[in-house]
């Protein structure tokens, strides 16, 4: 009767950022230009799963809490795939890209450095970033460069399930009260700047043909795919003009240095310490 | 389950008579029973419970919730308030007819064993 | 339910509450479980009502002292176990507020009696998390004690108690090895972080061993919750033998405990340790503890600012049940 669990717990099998670790030891050949965009992929995942992991013990209900640090989870778990496979070109780490980079040498993008505002406005970034990732990464599991096609694959199925979660919530907020409504509008339109970047094409791209996927391609079916859940939703297409960024991802928004101040305090006050 | 006059035999299993509570939420999410199939050929069964405001929310939230350690590869959420139950007040009776009908079981039948294959 | 709530306002006992106790009893002696629509005593209700739900709060008012760390925690790795650990207290608060419900009261009303201070929760969290160590310590100690309670509880007597402790339990073991591992690490590491965990097991050492609740001649509850089968041991059963699992754990971390009265009784077969200061326990119980107003803050904040979100989807699925019916 007692120490029985009516469900059976496993760890189950899937490509981890372990498996990367092990591939980059045996001595993988990653070149500058791969480990720059792998970068790009990594930073987008570890920042968004660092403004998630805040949403823990502060979500509307327990039910989102354990929901939002799933994904926060699944993000992390991207990110230290992508960086640990980038690192492979200088002989980095994951945590020494991750902790001791400097702000101008993350590859993040605007969006997913935008604050987390309320739920509202969480819930634009993912829907936005969610769509964006999912088309990516639909394409870059066919990449000409085994690992990140694996990474690809793996990270590929656990966006199909963020990207309904935001587009759930978007629907319930969109068409929920008054309040609602006015909320995810704004959060919309507080995050719909930033849209833009993710889809510029820059020379790195240019120079990866085959191996990195084209951001301009994924626009039309982004496109696409939010306006059919803004219609579900009874929400309008925010009609506001991107905001100057920067397609090659040096330059960063104002946010970015407090969220790395707060991320790589203690382990910069212990510098070569192990964890 | 219920057999017969199943309002007079209704009674929520495992879950809240709400108008009773005190300073209870009019708005609050309801209750849903979580079912979680452990693998291919096995049946669902009941894992616990959790809220939400509707049947897809609700299936959602039992994966968050109910399948983070890869327990299950299908899952079932009932609300709570749908589930009819034998009356608990009937105890005994309900369950009696079944004792002592040993003929039943294949143990009951002694004469035929160490005959193989039977 | 309804002839229950009748049955407690006369003054003489029905046959049908006769016939409940007996049964009752009956099932208690058996050592079976008592099910959600069985009879029962209104104190053992009201008993385990009062014990789920704190139960409850303390996991989720228990995910803010580690949360604070989730956005600091010093490598990736560190960083997603933490999160997987927090959310796992989400969980749990969640099964055991479920569990509780069977007895009658929604989740949303316990979750108003922990915001208008009408609830109490364990002491414990009322401590601040200052330095990463305490990640270790609390994962050690904390959950080590939590884990020392809980295990005899998957046999409580109430079934869907008993139900959730098992599930919390499986749940709960990486939790303390992830707590031992960070110390273990630190300990190994240079002597700043050496002295950060000796300085955090310093700070979290009293507290947990508080954390099994007052002497057994100070806690007129356990006596009766022992006859109904919902505690199995005494307080301090459990925090002596707590005690002499860690002080030979302890060894392996190349730490030491704050206690130099730590002594195994050969005579009463107990592990003894140092005076406590219960003084200090019933004050922060009291909520005068470093972070009683904090961690009410924030949740209070949470749940307010989660209000319109939650309203929102339960507005969402009556329009679309409104729909639905009209179709
Ligand atoms: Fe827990
Ligand atoms: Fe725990
Ligand atoms: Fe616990």
């Amino acid at each position: 009767m007692s120490g029985e669990s009516a469900t059976r717990i496993t760890p189950g099998n899937a490509y981890r950022p372990e498996d990367v670790a092990a591939q980059v030891a045996e001595g993988v050949e990653v070149s500058e230009d791969v480990a720059e965009y792998a970068l790009r992929l990594g930073d987008d995942a570890l920042i968004l799963a660092q403004r998630l992991g805040w949403w823990i013990s502060r979500a509307p209900e327990l039910e989102e809490d354990v929901a939002l640090a799933n994904i926060a989870l699944d993000l992390i778990g991207h990110a230290r795939s992508f960086l640990t496979y980038a690192g492979a070109a200088w002989g980095k780490s994951e945590d020494d890209l991750a902790y001791w980079r400097g702000e101008n040498e993350f590859r993040s993008s605007y969006l997913v450095e935008q604050p987390n505002g309320d739920f509202g406005k969480t819930i634009a970034r993912q829907l936005v970033f969610s769509a964006f990732q999912h088309e990516l990464y639909s394409r870059l599991v066919d990449s000409a460069d085994a690992t990140l096609a694996a990474i690809a694959a793996k990270a590929l199925k656990e966006v199909d399930y963020h990207r309904d979660h935001a587009t759930q919530w978007t629907l319930r907020l969109g068409d929920g009260t008054e309040e609602s409504k006015r909320r995810m509008a704004a959060g919309l339109v507080s995050v719909w700047p930033y849209v833009d970047q993710l889809f510029q094409d820059d020379d790195l791209v240019g120079r990866l043909e085959g191996v990195a996927v084209r951001p301009s391609e994924l626009r039309a079916p982004f496109d696409a795919y939010l306006a059919g859940v803004f219609a579900e939703a009874g929400l309008e297409l925010p009609d506001i003009p991107p905001a100057m960024t920067d397609k090659s991802r040096h330059k960063h928004s104002e946010h970015l240095g407090y969220l790395l101040a707060e991320m790589q305090v203690l382990a910069r006050e212990h510098p070569g310490a192990t964890w | 389950m219920a057999t017969g006059d199943q309002t007079a035999m209704a009674k929520p299993v495992e879950t809240v008579e709400t108008p009773a509570a005190e300073g209870h939420d009019k708005q609050a999410w309801p209750l849903w029973e979580v079912f979680v199939r452990s693998s291919r050929g096995l049946s669902h069964v009941h894992a616990g419970s959790l809220h939400a405001p509707d049947s897809e929310m609700a299936v959602r939230n039992a994966r968050d919730l109910y399948t983070r350690r890869n327990e299950g590869v299908s899952l079932w959420v009932v609300p709570a308030s749908a589930i009819v139950a034998s009356d608990p007040d009937a105890k005994g009776e309900f369950f009696e007819s079944p004792k002592g009908k040993d003929y039943r079981h294949a143990t009951y039948y002694t004469k035929s064993e160490g005959v193989k294959h039977l | 339910m309804a002839t229950q709530t009748q049955a407690t306002l006369q003054a003489v006992p029905s046959a049908e509450d006769e016939a409940g106790q007996a049964y009752f009893d009956k099932i208690i002696a058996e050592d079976s479980r008592i099910e959600p629509a069985d009879w029962m005593p209104e104190k053992y209700r009201k008993t385990l009502v009062r014990q789920m739900s704190q139960h409850a709060h303390s996991e989720i008012i228990g995910m803010q002292p580690e949360a604070n760390w989730i956005t600091r925690a010093p490598s990736l790795k560190r960083k997603a176990i933490l999160m997987a650990k927090v959310q796992d207290e989400a969980g749990h608060g969640l099964y055991l507020y479920s569990a509780t419900e069977t007895l009658g009261t929604p989740r949303d009303v316990l979750n108003q009696q922990l915001l208008d201070g009408k609830a109490k929760y364990s002491s414990i969290f009322n401590y601040p998390a200052n330095s990463w160590a305490d990640m270790g310590a609390i994962g050690w100690l904390v959950d080590g004690a939590a884990i020392a309670n809980q295990v005899p509880l998957c046999r409580a007597s109430y079934g869907p108690y008993g139900r959730a402790m098992v599930r919390i339990c499986k749940e709960e073991s990486f939790h303390q090895r992830q707590g031992f591992e960070i110390l273990l690490e630190l300990s190994n590491g240079t002597p700043a972080q050496k002295q950060m965990a000796q300085d955090a097991v310093n700070r979290f050492y009293a507290p947990a061993l508080m954390m099994f609740g007052p002497t057994d001649t100070d806690s007129p509850n356990s006596q009766q919750s022992m006859a109904w089968n919902i505690k199995r041991f005494s307080n301090d059963e459990l925090r002596s033998r707590f005690v002499g699992m860690i002080q030979e754990q302890v060894k392996v971390l190349g730490l030491t405990l704050p206690d130099d009265k730590i002594r195994y009784n050969d005579e009463t077969g107990m592990w003894e340790h140092g005076e406590l200061n219960w003084d200090e326990f019933h004050e922060v119980l009291a909520g005068r503890g470093p972070c009683n107003a904090q961690r009410m803050e924030r949740r209070r904040e949470a749940h307010e600012n989660g209000a319109w979100v939650r309203e929102a989807a339960a507005a969402y699925a009556n329009k679309k049940a409104q729909k639905a019916q009209v179709a």
